[in-house]
């Protein structure tokens, strides 16, 4: 992989699109080196000096590349689902130039050295730029607080059990505390699993299929008492993928309260629900499990109104044996980076948002939320871009997914929306045109 | 005849003396410390008095310094080690109080593992308690020796800033220390992970940093706290690793504090665990030997008073 020192580039004929300070219109922004150089309505008056090299955006649009808070990469351990290598392709695909990892590799991120061996073999992909999680409690086990601050000195940027709630009540409560005695992130996947061992969502979908239910409640109970908890402690707690109508409810209240609270949701939640189930498709196995047309339809109100702050893909890649099996034995989680842009879009074609503000749910929102700089289009900040068509249609064929695993539950959709370019670093990571991963 | 400053029959806790109370205990210690570094350590103040140490919770360094405190007085010590059974806790309690109570002692010093015992047993007997430690709750002849080496130190107590580190919320040495500290005119700052903070802590008056950098800065005293092991193995503390990290006094987070700023430790140390070793042992700075040294001219001061106030009753 050759990765050329970038020079000075200029992207011209851009409609510019910068959801941190609200522009949305025709721009130019040039880059020079890794970083964006300048930005703005005419920057060249038609003549961009000789030096530079000279991309025609032709109208297409040019955001601050996107800001995956949510992903599961499976190196190391599980590379036969997706390596560091693969995960970072299938996320410039995406237009996802910054991502962050669950601890739930093997080994478990909680201690220093599988932080550092992360960053490490990320880097050297020298795609998409790589974070991690660190583990909330030791071995994911819900038992004992992991090493927080020392895992945080190593470069974790919150703490999570993970695709597992952290259930104790006394535990949460302590990794609360303990996590705000440094003002770290406690990232929670909000699901009780006491009434968590069905399959899909519980209702008459699920009834007439003869599949066990996760009741709606299992993640709307959690919720209620992990606030209590958080009001208790004072500390910042962000809900991972909320998938119900109620959650929004619950977040919205606690948001009123002056909680130190977010959430975010994914795709699925509110491109999907319990029929996509249909006819068995393992793919549509998702944790939380799709819900009810009502949730859905809240979720989108949620991201509409605000009080749902981020969407993350949650791309949780399974080899094919894991999905192709019986309903109830296949393995929860769908593939999401290379969907995640246009799937997002489907809001703002619906009518349900503006493009800008999809875009912020994408890009300055998670960014702000973990603290890292990134996720705004000004100079002196990392040219970190995508440029894409929010129109042109296009259908998902998970067979062409750069990611390992092609289990994706909009496999055979048509989407609109599709990336042309993502730079990284001022560099050309990805373009449509060629289809290279550069 | 009975204290005129300090009229009390037992000495259960700091919490509710009055600065006079403090100041005369404090005043009433320093006049045995000369006699604890002479050759003939003993004087006939309470000849022929019965002192008993009934300590229901393992106790070294003080129930030495109480027995030492009593034979230096010139009193009979009996030391009663008795093991706790978690049944019938409360029934033995007040049964051993009856007792003992029936053989005439003069004053007890009592240690129990439970907050509140003390008390409990005080309210049974006839003669002088001395609470020489309850659950969570005080420890005030610990409290009593902190602030005698402060103002011997210091010359003073009021308007110190003093920075108590570590697991304030198991530790009867800290809360002794919040009411002592502060009924004297000091500023009390607690400095931990939120998971060793107890709840409502700052309506008692002291100030909550979970940062040594900022907790430290600009103190006078820096008095270190006990992190017992089993705390320490994910319940509150990740590790020790961790917590040595973050909360251990090492030299680099004393430079925040005062250049003259002491090192107060109650004992027993874990050195590399709250404490580094280079630090504990500073000779200018590090006043844990004295603290021990004073902490029996203390108890002679306590257990000369409520023998005396015993019998005037």
């Amino acid at each position: 992989m050759s990765i050329a020192a970038p020079g000075k580039v200029a992207y011209i004929n851009a409609r510019i699109i910068d959801p941190a300070t609200g522009f949305d219109g025709p721009g130019e922004l040039l880059t020079i080196g890794e970083e964006i150089a300048d930005v703005g309505r005419k920057l060249f008056e038609g003549k961009p000096p000789k030096d530079v090299q000279i991309i025609d955006c032709d109208g297409q649009c040019l955001a601050p590349g996107l800001v995956d808070m949510r992903v599961q990469l499976r190196e190391p351990g599980e590379e036969h689902k997706e390596s560091l290598k693969s995960g970072c392709e299938a996320a410039v695909a995406g237009g996802v130039t910054t991502m962050v990892g669950l601890p739930n590799t093997n080994p478990i991120i909680d201690d220093e050295a599988t932080v550092e061996y992360v960053a490490r073999r990320a880097r050297k992909q020298a795609l998409t730029k790589v974070y991690v999680y660190g583990a909330a409690t030791k071995g994911l086990l819900g038992k004992e607080l992991a090493e927080m601050g020392l895992l945080a000195e190593a470069g974790a940027l919150g703490f999570t059990d993970a695709t597992k709630a952290i259930a104790d009540a006394q535990v949460l409560r302590r990794a609360l505390a303990y996590a705000a005695t440094f003002n770290f992130l406690i990232i929670q996947h909000p699901e009780e699993p006491s009434l968590a061992n069905g399959v899909m969502n519980t209702g008459e979908i699920s009834t007439r299929m003869g599949l066990s239910g996760i009741p709606r409640e299992a993640e709307i109970i959690m919720l209620e008492r992990d606030l209590r908890l958080v009001a208790m402690t004072g500390a910042r707690y962000h809900a991972a993928h909320i998938s119900t109508a109620e959650s929004v409810e619950i977040i919205a209240r606690a948001k009123a309260r002056g909680l130190n609270v977010t959430c975010d949701t994914a795709p699925f939640y509110f491109a999907l629900n319990e029929m996509a189930v249909g006819d068995y498709r393992t793919f549509a196995k998702l944790s939380p499990p799709l819900r009810t047309e009502d949730d859905r339809q809240a979720i989108v109100e949620g991201l509409r109104s605000g009080i749902i702050d981020c969407i993350a893909s949650d791309h949780a890649p399974h080899d094919q044996d894991s999905k192709r099996l019986p309903f109830a034995q296949a393995a929860f989680g769908g593939s999401g980076l290379e969907t995640l842009l246009a799937v997002a879009i489907g809001l703002h074609h619906s009518a349900d948002m503006k493009l800008i503000d999809v875009l912020r749910r994408l890009t300055v929102e998670p960014a702000a939320l973990l603290g890292l700089d990134a996720g705004r289009l000004a100079k002196g900040k990392k040219a970190d871009l995508v440029m894409f068509d929010p129109d042109r249609g296009w259908k998902v064929v998970a067979d062409d997914f750069r990611s390992k695993s092609k289990n994706s539950p909009f496999d055979g959709q048509p989407v609109q929306g599709k990336v042309l370019r993502t730079v990284i670093d001022g560099r050309c990571v990805f373009s449509a045109t060629s289809g290279a991963v550069s | 005849m009975r204290d005129q400053v300090f009229p009390h029959r037992h000495l259960l806790g700091i919490e509710g003396l009055t600065p006079i109370e403090i100041n005369h205990l404090l005043d009433c210690s320093e006049r045995y410390i000369a006699l604890n570094r002479s050759t003939h350590k003993t004087t006939e103040a309470l000849k022929g008095r019965t002192i008993i140490n009934l300590f229901f919770e393992n106790s070294t360094r003080t129930r030495t310094s109480f027995e030492l405190a009593g034979l230096r007085l010139g009193a009979h010590v009996i030391n009663m080690q008795v093991e706790t059974s978690s049944v019938t806790k409360g029934e033995t309690l007040i049964d051993t109080a009856v007792t003992l109570n029936a053989m005439h002692p003069d004053v007890l010093a009592v240690r129990h593992s439970d907050s509140g015992a003390v008390k409990l047993l005080a309210d049974k007997v006839n003669c002088g308690v001395v609470n020489g430690g309850d659950g969570s709750h005080e420890h005030p002849t610990q409290a009593l020796l902190d602030a005698l080496t402060i103002r011997r130190r210091k010359g003073k107590l009021n308007g110190l800033v003093v920075a108590i580190c570590g697991d304030v919320l198991h530790s009867r040495v800290a809360r002794s220390n919040f009411h002592l500290l502060l009924t004297m005119g000091a500023r009390v700052r607690i400095i931990a992970p939120r998971t060793l903070i107890p709840s409502g802590i700052e309506r008692l008056g002291v100030e909550v940093f979970t940062d040594m950098a900022k907790g430290l800065r600009d103190a006078d005293i820096v008095m270190m706290l006990r992190v017992q092991h089993e705390r320490m193995k994910g319940s509150f503390i990740p590790s020790v690793r961790e917590y040595f990290r973050f909360f251990g006094l090492d030299r680099a987070k004393l430079s925040q504090a005062k250049p003259d700023a002491l090192i107060m430790h109650p004992g027993p140390m874990n050195r590399g665990t709250e404490i580094d070793s280079d630090v504990a042992d500073d000779f200018e700075r590090s006043t844990i030997r004295e603290q021990v040294e004073l902490g029996v001219a203390v108890r002679m001061a306590v257990l000369e008073i409520l023998a005396q106030n015993g019998a005037a009753a």
